[in-house]
């Protein structure tokens, strides 16, 4: 679906150095590494906010439908949920699923400031959902949330997983249990600049006994 | 500028205490000088409602208003573009920011002197020196805005492919609001002031023209009727149009974590 062939130091780009990567339908990966490594600069070159890496590095992107959920919500805050949501597309009684989906079937009226971070969140990601996406861009998802919103949004993502099979997912943590969690792939991002070194496997098993922990 | 001045503005009552009290001392000392160079509050609104019956207040009123509105529009919508053209290209900036520091610095006399001896007292040029006056200043503040304008927005009007409509009505617009607005305010104030000097100096109707004629003759009660009536159609702008629109467009921002 999503094939990488960004050489930053060839590009321009400062952070990042080489980094071959693809992603397939259906496709859950984690990307990790330490702070400050480029993981959300990668995530920008994926989805075309990078000037230096031109469209021609991730081959495919063309073609497929991107969902983003940033770091912070980037909702217009001057705009209702349901009204964010329609200007992505989504028709009315694709908002009323999407937001039904991510628990805030109430809260559709509510301007962004007028939510919490967790539900804000939950906000952006029917967002994401709403374009149908192909790929999935998750940028930290579960940062400053507390353990018990962090666990709820965990499980969120998880059955939205389950409920769109086909759709491919890159998830920016630090954390390895969520990547136990939601990935079968993982990507480490290390030195500097950034490259793609390991491509490891979750080793298989784990996820079950991770079910308690959710 | 995200701080909401309409909730800084001073309380209702204290106009409705110093505008009367201002009135009162005007008249207590016109009353002591007793001289037709300081008429009364008395004679002002005679010398009003005198013109207002003939019908000449309604027309100079009128075809002043109908300047200034119409150099208002031109200057914010030129001055708009050059300020968000400005504000997000720093090439633009480069090219045109010594040129506005000229500009804003050339006194208002001198561009509608020169218009009206290279045009002739004509009724375009006296709209186009308002304008030249004005479009820096909207182009100065409009650039503040444009140059804050948040980049987490834009990169997520990117991904989410927004079209250039959708980026002007629901992305810029709003962020821009507030600079809009605040040129908008000190656009009028100091576009009718100009409208003024350009029709005392160069056109047969007019309140500025009006004013040209009362000078001539100090008739001072005819200068200042005709300028506190300009000066009430302004506030009553201010009143019914733009602190409406003003509260309706920054409704959002007072609700702000009210459920966090």
């Amino acid at each position: 679906m999503l094939e990488l062939h960004i050489d930053g130091q060839l590009l321009g780009q400062p952070v990042l150095g080489r980094i071959l990567g693809s992603v397939a339908k259906g496709d859950r990966i984690c990307l990790q590494g330490p702070s400050g490594v480029g993981k959300t600069t990668l995530l920008n070159a994926i989805a075309g906010l990078d000037r230096h890496v031109p469209a021609s590095a991730i081959e495919g992107r063309d073609r497929i439908r991107l969902g983003y959920l940033f770091q912070e919500h980037r909702l217009l805050p001057w705009r209702t949920v349901r009204q964010n949501l329609a200007l992505v597309g989504a028709s009315q009684a694709d908002i009323d699923r999407l937001l039904a989906e991510v628990g805030l079937a109430a809260e559709g009226d509510y301007l962004p400031d007028q939510l919490s971070l967790g539900m804000a969140r939950r906000a952006a990601l029917a967002r994401c959902l709403a374009v149908k996406p192909d790929l999935l861009l998750l940028d930290e998802p579960f940062a400053s949330l507390d353990f018990e919103r962090a666990a709820e949004l965990r499980l969120l993502i998880r059955n939205l997983l389950d409920h769109y099979p086909a759709m491919a997912m890159i998830c920016v943590t630090h954390d390895a249990a969520d990547a136990q969690a939601l990935a079968n792939r993982v990507w480490y991002l290390e030195g500097k600049p950034a490259e793609l070194r390991q491509e490891r496997p979750v080793a298989a098993g784990a996820s079950p006994a991770h079910d308690l922990w959710l | 500028m995200r701080s909401d001045k309409s909730l800084m503005a001073p309380p209702r009552w204290a106009y409705w205490v110093m505008l009367p009290a201002a009135v009162l001392v005007w008249g207590v000392i016109a009353w002591i000088i007793d001289s037709s160079l300081l008429p009364s509050p008395a004679q002002v609104l005679a010398t009003m409602t005198q013109e207002a019956s003939s019908g000449e207040l309604w027309h100079h009123l009128g075809v002043t208003l109908r300047r200034v509105l119409i150099a208002f529009v031109l200057a914010m919508t030129l001055g708009t573009l050059l300020g968000v053209w400005m504000g997000r290209s720093l090439m633009a900036n480069a090219l045109l920011d010594p040129l506005l520091v000229l500009f804003l610095n050339l006194p208002a006399l001198v561009v509608i002197i020169l218009l009206y001896v290279w045009f002739g007292l004509v009724e375009t040029a006296a709209v186009l020196a308002v304008v030249i006056n004005k479009v820096p200043n909207v182009a100065v503040t409009v650039r503040e805005g444009a140059r804050s304008l948040d980049t987490r927005l834009e990169q997520m009007a990117q991904v989410y492919n927004f079209t250039l409509g959708q980026r002007i009505a629901h992305v810029w617009t709003p962020q821009l609001f507030p600079y809009l607005m605040a040129a908008t305010r000190g656009g009028l104030a100091l576009i009718w002031k100009i409208v003024l000097v350009v029709e005392l100096l160069g056109r047969s109707d007019g309140i500025g023209f009006q004013l040209h004629m009362a000078f001539q003759v100090f008739d001072v009660a005819g200068i200042l009727a005709y300028s506190l009536a300009f000066v009430a159609v302004v506030q009553l702008i201010e009143l019914a149009i733009l602190q409406p629109m003003e509260r309706r467009a920054s409704r959002w921002r007072r609700t702000e974590f009210q459920n966090a």
